[in-house]
């Protein structure tokens, strides 16, 4: 083989090794969903099972979808609040949970013992989640408008109901910003 | 002779159920073993090597089905129903998973035959094996020199 093209080979194969790593990293780097950007939908079982949905189904609704899982410690704590806010605010929005990572008996015994009644959906490879919506963990909250765009996202659990209305506040028609 | 036969008989008749009965009995499945086998669902690794809540509800979970006396293909598969695929440490032998198989073994095959290429190419071009061209004889002035040196010492 000429030594001017093994010289080129192993050159590409150097360059095309660095451009990966570069590139990994420039990913890693990279935040989840940008505010105003289309929230991903994804077709996924109804919890309890027997339908499936998506986010697509409350397009022209406000939506605070909610990713939680019922190991999760702080997603047990935020509960109540979020509860209290749905039943609320359900005439002006949208609260939508998406499980995750979770088991399908933990998760429909969470749903009895804080008495949810809001709309489910089952992500139970967590694709949606890490995938689609990007988070880093749980809980994990997204305000997104009648359009489908994202309003706002809010890493972790909300401390009480005043944080989640602030959050929701461009929904809620407060005039308050969201966090 | 004929006792030997007969207590040989004896014996095959009282092993016989017992042998065939451990074959029949489905293995029942141990934590440790299925723990290597499969998934933390949130940590990205072996359930083994995770204690995360997420990982204790699904050791939870393994064990009931074990209770139930349930095999670990059976709790696997109910692992996957739950999780989905991913869960699975190693990939399935069916489908697209095969190529995580059969990929090693291919670079390894082609490996192999690059190095024998390799081998017999390096081979060929050894100086005196009749690969390659022939190395240049001394000049001149260099054999005068060599006869010269010969003469010199005798040889």
């Amino acid at each position: 083989m000429d030594v001017n093209l093994r010289t080129a080979i192993v050159v590409v194969a150097v360059a095309a090794l660095l451009g990966f790593l570069v590139w990994g990293l420039v990913k890693k780097g990279e935040s989840g969903l940008a505010v105003g950007e289309p929230v991903p939908a994804m077709a996924l079982p109804t919890l309890p099972e027997g339908g499936e949905g998506s986010l697509e189904d409350h397009r022209g609704e406000w939506v605070l979808m909610n990713v939680w899982a019922s190991w999760c410690v702080p997603c047990r704590e935020e509960s109540p609040a979020l509860d209290r806010f749905e039943k609320r605010n359900r005439d002006r929005i949208t609260v939508l949970g998406i499980d995750t990572k979770d088991l399908s008996g933990d998760a429909l015994e969470f749903l009895r013992e804080f008495e949810v009644e809001y709309p489910q959906l089952r992500d139970a490879s967590g694709d949606y989640a890490d995938a689609e919506l990007e988070t880093t963990g749980v809980p994990e909250s997204f305000l997104i408008d009648p359009d489908g765009n994202l309003v706002a996202h809010y890493p972790g659990p909300f401390k009480d109901e005043a944080a989640i209305e602030r959050f929701a506040a461009p929904a809620l028609g407060d005039g308050d910003e969201a966090s | 002779m004929r006792r030997l036969a007969l207590l040989l008989a004896v014996f095959a008749s009282l092993a016989a159920p017992s042998l065939a009965g451990a074959q029949d009995a489905p293995v029942r499945a141990s934590l440790p073993e299925v723990e290597d086998e499969v998934m933390c669902p949130v940590c990205g690794t072996l359930l083994g090597l995770s204690h995360s809540p997420a990982a204790e509800r699904e050791r939870v979970f393994i064990r009931r089905l074990i209770a139930q006396g349930k095999d670990k293909e059976q709790i696997k598969d109910a692992l996957v129903a739950e999780y989905g695929g991913q869960v699975l440490a190693l990939p399935e032998n069916r489908g697209i998973d095969v190529w995580a198989y059969a990929v090693p073994v291919i670079g390894f095959g082609l490996g192999l035959a690059g190095v024998a290429w390799a081998v017999i190419a390096w081979r060929r071009r050894r100086p005196g094996d009749g690969g390659g061209p022939p190395a240049p004889g001394p000049s001149g002035e260099e054999s005068d020199r060599l006869e010269r040196d010969m003469a010199r010492f005798d040889l």
